[in-house]
């Protein structure tokens, strides 16, 4: 029972940073309708930005955390001007397709330099121990560094001039055009935070655990679970959301082999589509239509 | 609607066979299968025989890429899935290949119609998002599930080649039948091209909405040709994975494979018949051509994203559609 319990709040820790990561997603899709298809390339980026950063320059892992968010916010806003605008205002397919192609020369590129070897990124940080039961001290450091995060993302949106700017944008394009907001950078600016949150998130996952070029897909799906769960377009409830699947997979992890989470997840992820596409928080809003 | 109606008296007419669209494709197919018989030329047909594979791929993904406008980043589960079924009712149940990989085929196709009947309800991008995840979902069930072999596949007998005349003979009959598919997913998509469920597709990708308001029952539509489009490259993939005699997750599920099927649909023209096969041959030969050479090998998938990208961004049309505003009269010819 305790153990049960032990393994819910191991999976609450991990799960905050599935959410951070659903935040990028969720941010990118609120504020122009694209779904941003390089998200789990760049979680890889974040993840690799780690190892070679604490491999070669000999830094703390969690001093990387600052340079990551900022490379992140940079590559971002380069991405979105490369592959992204030209598809503001087309059919989905259009900017799926162009994000797909950027994951997919960047995977490449990963793979030619480092294979699918597995890389591993050693931090020694004390864990807490409850019991029998040892909470590793990185999940600690993830889920707390997530919190920060993700307050200072709250400040940003609701209490600085581009943060509002972001969130009219998300509101209504034309209307905030019309008022002077200068649509098109505040539309990179977001795509720019949503790139760094999916590098950050990556960085923190290659803290907790091993990982290989070819991660980033499924913890990209992962994301996905995650902003379908919390509702596409809310940063919020991306959060609730990956708190949720960590908990679902702390839950179910000491009965079933781990490789199979990911064909729960998917169920799990099919059956909220259908049953709440406006995600858990929002069941009263209509079916949204593109 | 008046499109259905001029065409419809053409169709019953027999009136496809005086298109002269219709007998390119048969050229197409006849010059797939003579090829490689003169001479008896191995390394053609092996280069052929890769190119069928990639034209039943990108023709039965355009199905519906390109005429409903929905993308599916999980068609590989198909072929990958029927190579599954046709390797396993082979090795377990003792089958022959054409009972195997026909019924692998429609197995197939029933799951897609149950997968379809799910995320087919979910529009444009959300469908999108499902099909990323019928990917990894399936890729990872067959890598847990045991009686297909679990992570270490499934080996075939090469004693099943006997009935086929032997190994080397039996590498031909598997030729013939891909070049076979091949054409099936040519006419396949030719048919549904020029037929009123055609049409409904292609209203479904202009404005779906407007299609529903019109009378296009969108959700059958959609899960119809999400079900048909599995079919070809199912059997294709048990005819695949049978001349390898092996198969596992990794080779099933391929990645590349996946994303080739639409990078070549979209170089060659998303939407049309002809595109999606110009473009998977001329996609095959460039990719034997760098996979020679020890520099490009490894970025076989930042070749394949680059293209994919430049194409998107500024030649939606493809090849086609380059071909199209060159010789405008092109369009009354090639479909």
């Amino acid at each position: 029972m305790i153990g049960l319990l032990a393994s819910l709040v191991d999976g609450l820790l991990v799960g905050s940073v599935y959410g951070l990561a659903a935040m990028g997603i969720s941010l990118i899709w609120g504020v122009m309708d694209v779904i941003n298809l390089t998200h789990g390339a760049m979680i890889v980026a974040g993840m690799f930005s780690l190892y070679l950063m604490v491999e070669f320059l000999g830094v703390p892992a969690y001093v990387t955390l600052p340079p990551i968010l900022i490379g992140g916010l940079i590559v971002g806003i380069a991405l979105y001007w490369i592959a992204v605008h030209r598809m503001i205002g087309q059919p989905p397919l259009m900017s799926l397709l162009s994000t797909f192609a950027v994951n997919l020369v960047l995977i490449g590129l990963g793979t030619a330099q480092w294979g699918t070897v597995l890389f591993n990124v050693p931090v020694s940080l004390p864990g807490s121990s409850i019991g029998r039961y040892t909470f590793p001290g990185t999940h600690i450091a993830a889920a707390l560094l997530t919190a920060a995060i993700a307050f200072l993302l709250y400040l940003f949106l609701f209490h600085t001039r581009p943060g509002k700017a972001v969130r009219a944008v998300s509101g209504n394009r034309e209307a905030a055009e019309l008022v002077g907001i200068p649509t098109t950078r505040v539309l990179a600016l977001a795509f720019g935070l949503g790139v760094a949150l999916a590098c950050v998130s990556g960085m923190l996952i290659g803290t907790m655990f091993p990982f290989t070029v070819l991660s980033g897909d499924a913890y990209q799906l992962k994301s996905f679970v995650v902003t379908v769960l919390g509702g596409l377009g809310n940063p919020a409830g991306a959060l609730i959301g990956g708190i949720a699947i960590g908990l679902f997979e702390g839950l179910t992890t000491p009965f079933m082999p781990v490789n199979w989470t990911l064909v729960f997840e998917f169920v799990l992820f099919v059956v909220a589509l259908i049953a709440f596409p406006g995600g858990l928080l929002s069941l009263r809003l209509p079916r949204r239509a593109e | 609607m008046k499109a259905v109606e001029a065409k419809k008296p053409g169709l019953a007419a027999g009136g496809v066979l005086r298109r002269p669209f219709f007998w390119i494709m048969a050229a197409i197919v006849a010059a797939f299968a003579v090829a490689p018989s003169i001479g008896n030329d191995v390394e053609l047909r092996e280069d052929l025989l890769l190119a069928a594979v990639y034209i039943t791929l990108a023709s039965n993904i355009n199905l519906i890429l390109g005429y409903a406008g929905y993308v599916n980043f999980g068609s590989i589960v198909f072929f990958g899935l029927g190579g599954y079924f046709t390797v396993y009712f082979m090795s377990a149940l003792g089958w022959n290949l054409v009972a195997a990989s026909l019924i692998g085929g429609l197995a197939v196709s029933a799951l897609a119609y149950a997968f379809g009947l799910g995320i087919l309800r979910l529009r444009g991008a959300y469908f999108a998002l499902a099909t990323i995840g019928v990917n990894e979902a399936v890729q990872a069930f067959v890598t847990n599930f045991t009686p297909w072999g679990a992570g270490t596949g499934i080996y075939l007998s090469t004693e099943l080649f006997l009935p086929l005349g032997g190994p080397a003979q039996a590498l031909w009959v598997i030729y013939y039948a891909l070049v076979g598919v091949m054409g099936l997913s040519l006419y396949l998509s030719y048919f549904i091209k020029i037929s009123k469920f055609g049409l409904g597709l292609r209203a479904i990708g202009e404005n779906e909405d407007a299609a529903a308001v019109l009378g296009v029952p969108t959700p059958r539509y959609k899960t119809m040709v999400y079900c048909v489009s599995a079919f070809l490259p199912a059997v294709a993939g048990g005819l695949y994975f049978f001349k390898g005699a092996f198969i596992q997750p990794i080779d099933a599920f391929d990645l590349n494979f996946s994303t080739e099927a639409i990078v070549t649909a979209m170089l060659g023209g998303q939407g049309t018949v002809l595109g999606p096969a110009l473009g998977a041959y001329v996609y095959e030969q460039l990719r034997s051509w760098l996979l020679t050479s020890d520099t490009f090998a490894n970025f076989q998938l930042v070749i394949s994203g680059a293209l994919l990208l430049v194409i998107v961004l500024f030649a939606p049309g493809g090849l086609m559609g380059w071909l199209y505003r060159r010789w405008p009269g092109l369009r009354k010819v090639l479909e």
